[in-house]
């Protein structure tokens, strides 16, 4: 039997690369820049065993209540059906393959593809073709053909503590024993009530995806690029906090107690950028906010492989979606959150807050301007590969130090595994 | 009490004085043509359009947006890059002796590094002006900028 042309691309790929010998520690830069690897990682990643976050449950409310969203490049429809339940399909119709849901968000009873009129119910079953059996007894189709074998293709859909994700494939264990235990319990501690979304915003960046799910478990650049943290103590390394991973390495959650108000030695010894600066807030009611979850963290990142963020900065929520949209092109989309109880403090507090993120964020714009330098300051270093030697070689929990790149060693050993790379 | 032409005039003077300051890299005058308290947000229409209260920039004090400006000048990471704005004509509307709202769509065209000239947002100015004892010194009450798309490339510094 020959070879299909998807494995004859995967050995295309396989002998145009090999990996360092260092392993974890070096990222060869190929990995941001090949088409073939981008096609893979579609199929054994995005459509591979993994859970992909769809949308937050109460974007669903009622019977009927569908969104739109993406599994990596798959046009994705979440749909919450006439019985309450979930359910997400492939956002294609079975016919010729237009999108089935135009719109972002809405209620219905079934869906109907526009270019044909072929109907689907909410789980996305194929209900009805138009004039299946022609007109007048002319034309149709002929009756033994099976359009229903072609229909979108249908997710397995798990709810964890208000968060809907999704996978194509019957291998991804259950969603708990792949968020691990220190993931599923900080999730749980911030979903804490019924969410209320706030608002939704989108970010296009220049570069691969993978260079900003590095970016995000990056705990090792957060108070040297992100000056205003450092001036205002939000975050330091020598504050408390640690990284936690889960076994794969693909999820992390990197937590920042609120600083104590020391001065910070160590920057100022090393003569680091981030401590010359000494402006103040004229008013500092943008990082006014309060304890909400009861632990003293001000700072809380958390990622589940591959492209789901959830953060909380003081009381700034959100969930962030990373979209693959080509080898050099990624959608971030943010979706801010509340709580539906939140009381006028607190909803205040989350909007004055969000001025530190999002695209124009205080301590995020930066990573908008940083990962995309990486995507140029490669560009003929196909065969080269970053250094990711911060804390040694170690994929493992930090409780002590932050200075370390063990989350992004954690991404690289999850997508090698799935990549078989 | 002024003429509807010059009030119409009085209001396009203040934009245009307002983004001048802006693409000409003025962003230290940029909080004066604000009232304090006051009210500055960036949205997108489909969030103004949902009554989602979350914005891309929120400043409800000059002190805000004063510290909007210390950061670009002196945190902030993004590339040089400037903005040019192009003002479509407003629409006027007395809301009391002293104060109007205007609602002026634009246009901005955003250069980085001087490389490409490239559409960065359109949207509409929609604002509150409050003018001084005998219709002088107009500030912004209230500037809501509402941009026809969510989407904003690589990053929003500059304000717009």
């Amino acid at each position: 039997m020959s070879a299909t042309m998807g494995e004859v691309e995967d050995k295309a790929v396989d002998a145009a690369h090999a990996w360092p010998a260092e392993g974890l520690t070096r990222v060869p830069y190929w990995v941001y820049q090949d088409s073939g690897i981008y096609v893979r990682e579609q199929s054994r990643i995005f459509r591979g065993p993994t859970w992909n976050f769809l949308c937050l449950e109460s974007e669903l409310r009622g019977p009927g209540d569908f969104k739109t969203s993406f599994v990596g490049e798959m046009p994705v429809v979440v749909t919450r059906d006439e019985h309450g339940e979930l359910a997400a399909f492939e956002n294609r119709c079975a016919h010729r393959g237009a999108l089935l849901c135009l719109k972002e968000r809405g209620n219905a009873k079934e869906i109907a593809c526009v270019y044909h009129n072929w109907t689907y119910d909410l789980k996305g079953n194929l209900t009805a073709v138009a004039f299946r059996r022609g007109v007048r007894g002319k034309g149709g189709m002929p009756a033994n053909v099976r359009p229903e074998a072609h229909a979108p293709r249908k997710l397995r859909v798990a709810s964890f503590a208000g968060l809907v994700f999704g996978t194509l494939s019957a291998e991804a264990p259950p969603i708990t024993d792949y968020l691990g235990p220190e993931i599923d319990a900080r999730i749980r501690r911030v979903m804490k009530a019924p969410s209320r979304v706030l608002g939704v915003y989108s970010q296009m960046l220049h570069n691969n995806w993978k260079l900003y799910a590095e970016n995000v478990r990056d705990t090792y650049h957060a108070s040297l690029l992100h000056l205003f943290y450092t001036t205002f103590r939000i975050s330091r390394l020598t504050q408390e906090g640690g990284v936690f991973l889960d076994s794969s390495g693909g999820n992390h959650v990197v937590e920042v107690h609120a600083d104590p108000g020391t001065r910070d030695l160590e920057y100022e010894r090393a003569g680091l950028r981030a401590a010359t600066s000494d402006f103040r807030l004229a008013d500092p009611s943008v990082i006014a906010g309060r304890d909400e979850f009861g632990d003293g963290i001000a700072i809380r990142i958390l990622t589940v492989f591959p492209g789901f963020v959830m953060q909380q900065v003081q009381n700034s929520l959100a969930v962030r979606q990373i979209i693959p949209r080509g080898v050099e092109e990624t959608e971030l989309v943010w979706t801010y959150f509340g709580f539906a109880d939140d009381d006028e403090a607190t909803l205040r507090a989350r909007i004055k807050q969000s001025n530190l993120v999002g695209p124009a964020g205080y301590v995020s714009m930066d990573d908008g301007a940083a990962v995309n330098f990486v995507q140029r300051g490669i560009a003929a270093a196909a065969e080269e590969s970053s250094v990711v030697e911060m804390g040694g070689a170690a994929v493992a929990s930090s409780r002590n130090t932050r200075a370390t790149e063990t989350s992004v060693r954690g991404f690289w050993q999850a997508y090698r595994r799935l990549m078989d790379l | 009490m002024m003429s509807e032409f010059t009030l119409q005039l009085a209001v396009q003077n203040l934009l245009a004085r307002y983004v001048e300051a802006i693409d000409e890299d003025h962003l230290e005058t940029w909080p004066a043509f604000f009232s304090d308290p006051c009210c500055y947000r960036v949205v997108s229409v489909d969030n103004h359009e949902r009554g989602l209260p979350i914005a891309l920039i929120h400043a409800d004090s000059r002190g805000m947006l004063e510290d909007r400006v210390a950061a670009l000048r002196k945190a902030s990471v993004y590339e040089d890059q400037r903005y040019r704005h192009v003002l479509g004509c407003s629409l006027v509307k007395r809301i009391d002796a002293r104060t109007v709202s205007a609602a002026t769509s634009f246009l901005v065209v955003r250069v980085v590094r001087a490389g490409e000239s490239s559409l960065f947002a359109s949207g509409r100015y929609l604002d509150r002006i409050r003018y001084g004892t005998d219709c002088g010194d107009p500030s912004f009450e209230e500037k809501l900028v509402v941009l026809d798309s969510r989407r904003v490339d690589t990053l929003l510094a500059i304000p717009i």
